[in-house]
């Protein structure tokens, strides 16, 4: 019964994924944002990266440009990504055409994230293989956190950017609307700089913010710092905000444009 | 298979929509529509035409009131009705950006039991405009895309929200008699339409919305019995109303003039004529600019239209 069901399930998500692809490589915008930005971005925050003691901290050069090349990819290649398409696809009303047909709700948002999503999982793996390879980040202590963490990143990017497109009302201001958690994440949550090397009351605030539990993961898996608490903690943080996400699309996500 | 599904394939009761600020859009309407039947809602922009075919596509929950569709409820039960119905929305919902072949690989592959894309291309003449991108058609050829995808899944009830608007008077001409091969394979066709020809060539039944009600309903013939038809002229050079014979012996109920054009309204027609063109002829006068016509479904549109205004 249930590969029954699951089989048409399977179609449409692969037919609108297929378009959605295809619309992604047909918006060179979007395609430079989400290939480039994650590439360039870990550089860019090397010479900040140079002046912080890494060593006392158990972290390398390595490892914290990896993170930063993973965090990217989750905030670029999915996230910003996912909110452009989101509001694109409701302006044009097609949201609301394929509601009226086969495909529950469920079904439509995750087939639009599922090319956004594989590219950010595709490049998060790329990057991290480049910075073991290229920058000694050596290999990973505890894989299962790494790969738990790139799970649930990826997952609460595609959440989060359909929470955003629903308080965005036009493509030019998904850059706007997107922007707060960007920054904030880059910022707070140990993409461009260390968790660990802000002040410790900061830092624990930080590690509570959205995308912070999956960095955390990521990176903590790669040099087997954490500890099966903090590991679970950071776990918990994610999967609440995840329910949190989801509850909230269920929630508030517009599927046409207000008139 | 339920048994009165042969009967009526729509049922509307007592239907109502309220938006978010208050605005009651859909304010208890009723009506059915039987399997193989064209039945049209006809009504002004703003009549509650889009509100109410979106509750028989399932798109919102009713404010009040029932809806079936093959006997289900179309927000309730969405998986055991959509697989059975088409629709085609009152405007857009394709990525501009994918070509016309790539929306319908997309929609064939989201629809069970679809028939093959080309073939639904071909249906609506897109065959050649497969490979061009959507945002590069016509306002035309986009309602006849959005009519192909609605057919892809060759559907026991098709919903089409004005399927002409933007259409030139051939690919409205194709558009109707497509739907009519439709409904003669038994599909039953729900149609929105502010065209009155539309209405009264392709529709065996018509309800007529103003302001979120049933104004009139029944066939083309059934609205417009019982009201008057029409008889125009110009009156002769040195000719006054006066002149004619008396109104109520020629059976006219009522007359307007306007500078020389008179016109005058009656429920006997055929008296009403005669008696003119007897006086006509026997005064040796010619009536410039002669117009007689029965009730049509313009004359009973808009005189909904006035009543209703007045009355609000």
């Amino acid at each position: 019964m249930s590969a029954l069901a699951l089989a048409p399930v399977g179609r449409r998500l692969r037919a609108l994924a297929r378009a959605e692809l295809t619309l992604l490589g047909r918006n060179r915008g979007a395609v430079v944002t989400a290939l480039l930005m994650p590439l360039a971005l870990p550089f860019s925050v090397r010479p900040a990266v140079d002046r912080i003691d890494l060593k006392a901290q158990g972290l390398s050069i390595g490892t914290v440009t990896l993170t930063a090349a993973v965090g990217f990819s989750f905030l670029f290649a999915v996230y910003t990504a996912l909110v452009s398409a989101y509001v694109a696809r409701r302006e044009e009303l097609v949201l609301k055409r394929l509601r009226t047909g086969e495909l529950d709700d469920v079904e439509i948002l995750t087939g639009t994230a599922l090319p956004a999503v594989c590219i950010g999982l595709a490049q998060a793996v790329v990057l991290s293989v480049g910075c073991a390879v290229l920058l000694d980040a050596g290999t990973p202590r505890a894989p299962y956190l790494t790969v738990l963490g790139m799970l649930s990143g990826l997952v609460l990017c595609a959440a989060l950017g359909a929470l955003t497109a629903s308080f965005t009302r036009t493509v030019e201001s998904a850059q706007v609307t997107a922007m707060p958690l960007v920054l904030v994440s880059m910022m707070g949550s140990g993409i461009a700089i260390p968790t660990e090397v802000l002040p410790h009351r900061l830092g624990s605030v930080c590690e509570l913010l959205p995308l912070s539990p999956a960095i955390r993961l990521v990176r903590g898996g790669w040099t087997g710092q954490l500890s099966a608490y903090e590991a679970l903690g950071a776990v918990t943080t994610a999967l609440a905000w995840t329910v949190l996400a989801v509850f909230a699309v269920r929630r508030w996500f517009r599927w046409e444009p207000r008139r | 298979m339920d048994t009165n599904e042969h009967e009526h394939v729509i049922e509307v009761t007592d239907l109502r929509r309220v938006y978010g600020g208050g605005f009651e859009a859909v304010r208890g309407i009723t009506f059915s529509v039987g399997r193989g039947e064209i039945f049209a809602l006809l009504g002004t922009n703003g009549a509650g035409k889009t509100s109410t075919v979106e509750l028989l596509e399932g798109l919102a929950r009713p404010a009040g009131g029932r809806v079936r569709v093959l006997g289900h409820d179309p927000y309730e039960e969405r998986t055991a009705v959509r697989p059975r119905v088409g629709v085609m929305l009152q405007e857009g919902g394709f990525p501009s950006e994918l070509t016309v072949a790539e929306t319908a690989r997309m929609w064939a592959g989201c629809v069970s039991g679809a028939r093959p894309e080309q073939e639904a291309l071909a249906l609506v003449g897109l065959t050649e405009k497969a490979g061009v991108r959507v945002k590069q058609l016509s306002g035309g050829e986009r309602r006849r895309l959005d009519l192909s995808l609605a057919l892809l899944g060759e559907p026991e009830v098709l919903f089409l929200d004005e399927p002409t608007t933007g259409l030139d008077a051939e690919g409205r001409r194709d558009t109707w008699e497509l739907v009519r091969a439709l409904r003669d394979g038994g599909t039953t066709v729900l149609l929105t339409t502010h065209y009155l020809e539309e209405a009264e060539g392709l529709a065996d039944r018509i309800a007529i919305l103003h302001d979120g009600r049933i104004a009139a309903a029944g066939t083309p013939a059934e609205v417009t019995a019982g009201r008057p038809s029409r008889i125009s002229f110009r009156l002769p050079d040195g000719y006054l109303l006066g002149d004619l014979p008396p109104l109520g012996e020629l059976g006219v109920c009522g007359h307007e003039v306007d500078g020389e054009v008179v016109r005058l309204r009656t429920r006997e027609l055929q008296r009403a004529a005669t008696g003119l063109l007897v006086w006509a002829e026997e005064a040796r006068v010619e009536l410039r600019g002669l117009d007689v016509r029965s009730a049509s479904l313009e004359e009973t549109f808009l005189g909904i239209a006035r009543e209703q205004g007045v009355a609000v």
